[in-house]
């Protein structure tokens, strides 16, 4: 599978048909996607039509965009007119998107063709995709496995080399996990550096849109096409950012805190042992890495407790809307209650209820001070102990994930082993920084013998570009990442 | 003053305290979080989009004129005006309300701190805390259609910008808290923030009431009653909610917190819910919407452009227009004719004939054409010209009458070249007057020489002969002056 740059500069060239590009990508998702189940929804016609008017664009000699004939899958939680938006959820069954994201708008006008809505754990929450109302995926290096989540769908996609490119969102580390777990590259954007206007909401002050892709330089083009300002997302920031794919690749003199807090007993010992070589691969090409002691992010152990009270205390208004009133299923009960209550308690699956009664719980009179109000004040204190680390260092690293791809029902029935997959995320969403997960090797013995290990880089506040080029040379130094069967390719 | 309250039952025996809630719908032209139209009368769920409509994945974006207009209210009705403007989810579940939380203002509203006075009807002056007034969003509505089982909604007013202001306990009775009502209205017009047009929704009150034995004591339990939307079922409400409660506490009982609602029919407050079923509405910062700064600067410009108040208004129609306090009462109630008036005067009119003029001739057009003011064809340059005729002696206030129904009539036509062609203009010109007055006294030498013969009541015989021969333009006090000298 090509990469999204090269398919975009052969495309601009007129060395490539943009029809040649979809039906190959279809052919492929119809060849995988019975092995990973990474799709909800597909549809063919429009993006056979997309790229027949594309091709006709390059034929008229207009600049066909940036990402030219470039097939991207997306979450089914980000909008595109009249296309699904299940949120992987039956309370949105049927729905279809009476409007455009901002993420989607921008794609297009760059000539990507928008192929399929991939699957997630239900509106997001989860870290397996099996919280998916419509079934769960898998990881295409072993199917017996998860891929990771909530962005599963798209890093199975990707992973099993359908597409180069998928889009997926994280509040706690549901686009970089999946990318780990599936040895493929996903970045979270600085919060406010993407548009939110069109993803379904979570965690609202966490969620942030973000790339999936087969190749690290990808990521960088496609954060350059989907960040940017936004008026009609608030929190969006105004102006120009750095372009990620036209800065510097260099890790000459970069100072890299690799900080103890990060590592507990809960990290497989072969994940650490890739992310100890991946350091020596970045101190090789002239990066200065220093090990913090303990103390420097004295609060990010506490990552997982706060981020699950604001995420869901956030989660349960913003699922509030989904009543049955307006849109999606309603099941009818004698009284109003009685409506509310079936449509929500029968069409939301067991883990979005478990986040709602606890932000509900967390925001309640009488609890309010003593859990939400706490975790926002720990949260401020993650914030700050990261501003005095950046302060001495430009990126910090360390696993992405504390383990690899576990087996599909391994964590199901323990809500809180599946909440600490995002011990290590969690802490770069609550502080809103750039992250990104690279691939850095397959763990060579124990549990996860011969599944793909992620190596995470945080940078501080709008420095996305930086945490991007460091991706990029960290590949280019490294090589191709390891692809598994499915993705048609072997370096392992 | 409590004696203007008492309840019914027991005269003076119980002393209510009464705060109100008011919810304004600011004058926006458009929604607070999102671009539809916010407008009264349309077709339901025809003023909707995605925002309002709480689909998945949409953000609010904040009208900048609805915080433009709430600033102004907080500093018309005397209010602080907080400068960081940051909004909260207020959560709870009602078909209305698209999103399940209403984007409100908790531990910081907007404006805060503010004392408000107003007129009794006795004549006189009370001043009242104003607790808060914060910005929020409407709600939609709901309608029951008659005799179909269902229920139907409607998201026009859904997001359509609210201030709502929060009285202090300060009002001692019904009729106090009418007053107070009836002045806030008309404080918030003036300030062009609110047409506070009850039938239309624009301005609906919520009222706080409790008893206690004596003026000093501590306060009762206090109960909540909804929905009061018409001045005569506030006070109606009111006192029933007052009777309610005497008749509990003269039994021995105990008034339990609880929210009411008002049936007109009965005439009675009926409970709608009691405190154990107070909604949590687990307020929490809104993360959609940044907090906004506003500044001191801006303030400081609202303040300055801040149109005037009635009470400023009637001050200054009394004082400086030297008019009768009545005309003043009659020109502030309606904001519209204080308008016209200054318009008027604006344009050139001399303010005491203006005035009169606006109350008796431009009033009977309005009335008789059953349009407001701003839909006559008169306007305040064609009035100023009338007056200015009138006052200079050129045209009688009884043709100015006729003059009126034709300018009206025919705005196309110059009031001057108006009263040419219908012959109203006085003819005041002594010169010309002399020649008529010489005649009249030639014709009636009769009459003059009995005059002079010592029957001085004939003069006024002498001076209608000279009206009448002037076909009624002539000015009656220059006649009067010319005749007098012709004959001394
Ligand atoms: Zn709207």
């Amino acid at each position: 599978m090509l990469s999204a740059s090269s398919i975009a500069n052969r495309v601009r060239a007129g060395e490539l048909d943009p029809v040649a590009v979809a039906t190959e990508a279809l052919s492929r998702l119809d060849a995988r996607e019975p092995a990973v189940h990474a799709y909800l929804h597909v549809d063919r016609e429009d993006v056979m039509q997309r790229a027949e008017a594309l091709a006709q664009r390059v034929h008229r000699g207009d600049d066909p965009g940036r990402l030219a004939g470039v097939p991207v899958s997306l979450k089914d939680n980000i909008a595109v007119k009249g296309q699904t938006l299940t949120a992987g959820s039956r309370i949105l069954e049927g729905y279809r998107a009476p409007y455009t994201s901002h993420v989607a708008e921008r794609l297009q006008a760059e000539g990507a063709l928008l192929l399929g809505r991939t699957n997630l754990d239900e509106f997001a929450m989860g870290a397996s995709t099996e919280n998916s109302a419509y079934g769960a995926s898998r990881n295409p290096w072993d199917t017996s496995r998860v891929p990771g989540g909530s962005s599963g769908g798209s890093a199975a996609a990707v992973g099993a080399g359908i597409v180069p490119v998928a889009l997926g969102s994280e509040t706690g580390g549901s686009i970089r996990q999946p990318a780990a777990l599936c040895g493929v590259t996903g970045f979270k954007p600085t919060y406010g550096h993407v548009s939110r206007y069109g993803l379904v909401a979570f965690g609202s002050s966490l969620d942030q849109i973000g790339p999936i892709t087969a190749h690290a330089e990808d990521a960088a083009l496609v954060y350059d096409v989907i960040a940017g300002a936004d008026p009609r997302d608030s929190t969006c920031l105004r102006g120009e950012r750095p372009s990620a794919a036209r800065a510097k690749a260099d890790v000459e003199g970069l100072r890299i805190a690799v900080p103890e807090d990060f590592v507990d007993d809960s990290v497989d010992a072969h994940v650490l042992m890739r992310v100890s070589e991946a350091m020596a691969v970045l101190e090789e090409a002239g990066a200065i890495v220093k090990v913090v002691e303990r103390g420097r992010l004295a609060h990010a152990p506490l990552s997982i407790p706060v981020y699950y009270l604001v995420s869901s205390s956030e989660a349960a208004a913003n699922l509030s809307r989904f009543d049955g009133m307006r849109y999606g299923p309603r099941h009818e009960g004698d009284t109003l209650l009685d409506t509310y209550r079936a449509t929500r308690g029968e069409l939301f699956g067991p883990e979005v209820r478990r986040r709602i009664m606890l932000g509900t719980f967390a925001l309640s009179a009488g609890y309010h001070d003593a859990w939400y109000r706490k975790a926002l004040q720990v949260r401020r204190l993650i914030q700050r102990e990261f501003e005095a680390l950046f302060e001495e260092f430009d990126l910090v690293a360390a696993p992405t994930s504390p383990f690899g791809a576990f087996s599909m029902g391994e964590k199901t029935d323990d809500p809180y082993a599946m909440y600490l997959c995002d011990l290590l995320t969690a802490p770069a969403c609550l502080a809103g920084l750039p992250s990104v997960s690279v691939p850095c090797g397959l763990s060579k013995r124990g549990p996860y013998k011969g599944l793909p290990v992620g190596l995470q880089l945080i940078g501080a506040a709008g420095e996305d570009h930086r945490v991007l080029a460091t991706a990029r040379a960290f590949e280019s130094e490294r090589g191709e990442p390891e692809r598994c069967e499915l993705f048609g390719g072997s370096a392992a | 003053m409590t004696g203007t309250a008492t309840p019914h039952s027991a005269p003076g025996r119980w002393f209510p305290v009464i705060g109100l809630e008011i919810h304004v719908q600011l004058a926006t032209a458009t929604k607070m979080f999102c671009r539809c139209e916010a407008r009264y009368g349309a077709p339901p769920n025809t003023l909707v989009c995605p925002v309002c409509t709480a689909q998945p994945g949409t953000l609010p974006v904040l009208n900048a004129e609805a915080v433009r207009l709430g600033v102004l209210a907080g500093l018309a009705i005397g209010c602080e005006i907080d400068t960081v403007l940051e909004f909260d989810r207020k959560n709870y579940y009602y078909p209305d309300l698209p999103k399940g939380y209403q984007i409100s203002q908790y531990d910081r509203p907007l404006c805060h701190d503010g004392r408000f006075a107003f007129e009794l009807p006795d004549g006189s002056r009370r001043e009242i805390t104003i607790q808060r007034a914060h910005l929020e969003e409407d709600s939609g509505k709901v309608i029951h259609p008659e005799g179909l089982d269902l229920s139907l909604v409607d998201l026009n007013r859904a997001g359509t910008p609210l201030l709502e202001i929060v009285s202090g306990p300060d009002l001692r009775s019904p009729a106090e808290a009418s007053a107070y009502l009836q002045a806030m209205r008309q404080t918030l017009r003036y300030a062009g923030v609110s047409d506070c047009d009850m039938e239309k929704g624009s301005f609906r009150c919520d009222a706080n009431l409790s008893l206690r034995p004596s003026e000093d004591a501590p306060f009762g339990t206090r109960t909540e009653v909804k929905n009061l939307n018409s001045f005569r079922f506030v006070e109606a409400a009111l006192n029933a909610e007052i009777e309610r409660q005497s008749a509990v506490l003269d039994a021995g009982g105990t008034v339990i917190q609880a929210t009411l609602g008002f049936d007109p029919d009965s005439g009675l407050t009926t409970q709608l819910r009691t405190k154990e079923e107070v909604h949590d509405y687990r307020y929490f910062r809104e993360p959609d919407l940044p907090a906004f700064a506003v500044t001191a600067d801006w303030i400081e410009q609202l303040r300055g452009v801040l149109p005037e108040s009635p009470v400023a208004r009637h001050q200054r129609y009394v004082g400086v227009f030297a008019l009768a306090p009545e005309h003043a009462d009659a020109l502030v109630a309606d904001k519209a004719l204080g308008d016209f008036l200054d318009a008027t005067v604006d344009a050139g009119a001399s303010p005491g004939s203006a005035a009169r003029w606006i109350l008796s001739e431009v009033l009977r057009l309005a009335n008789a054409a059953k349009r407001p003011l701003d839909e006559l064809a008169i306007t305040p340059a064609r009035v100023a010209e009338v007056v200015a005729l009138v006052d200079a002696g050129q045209l009688s206030l009884q043709a100015s009458r006729h003059l009126a129904t034709a300018v009206e009539g025919q705005p196309e036509v110059a009031v001057r070249e108006l009263a040419e062609a219908l012959d109203l203009l006085q003819v005041s010109g002594a010169d010309e007057l002399t020649g008529v007055v010489r005649e009249v006294l030639a014709v009636e030498a009769d009459l003059v020489a009995r005059y002079r013969g010592g029957k001085t009541e004939l003069f006024h015989a002498l001076l209608g002969a000279v009206m009448k021969a002037s076909r009624g333009k002539a000015n009656p006090g220059t006649v009067r002056e010319l005749l007098e000298r012709e004959l001394a």
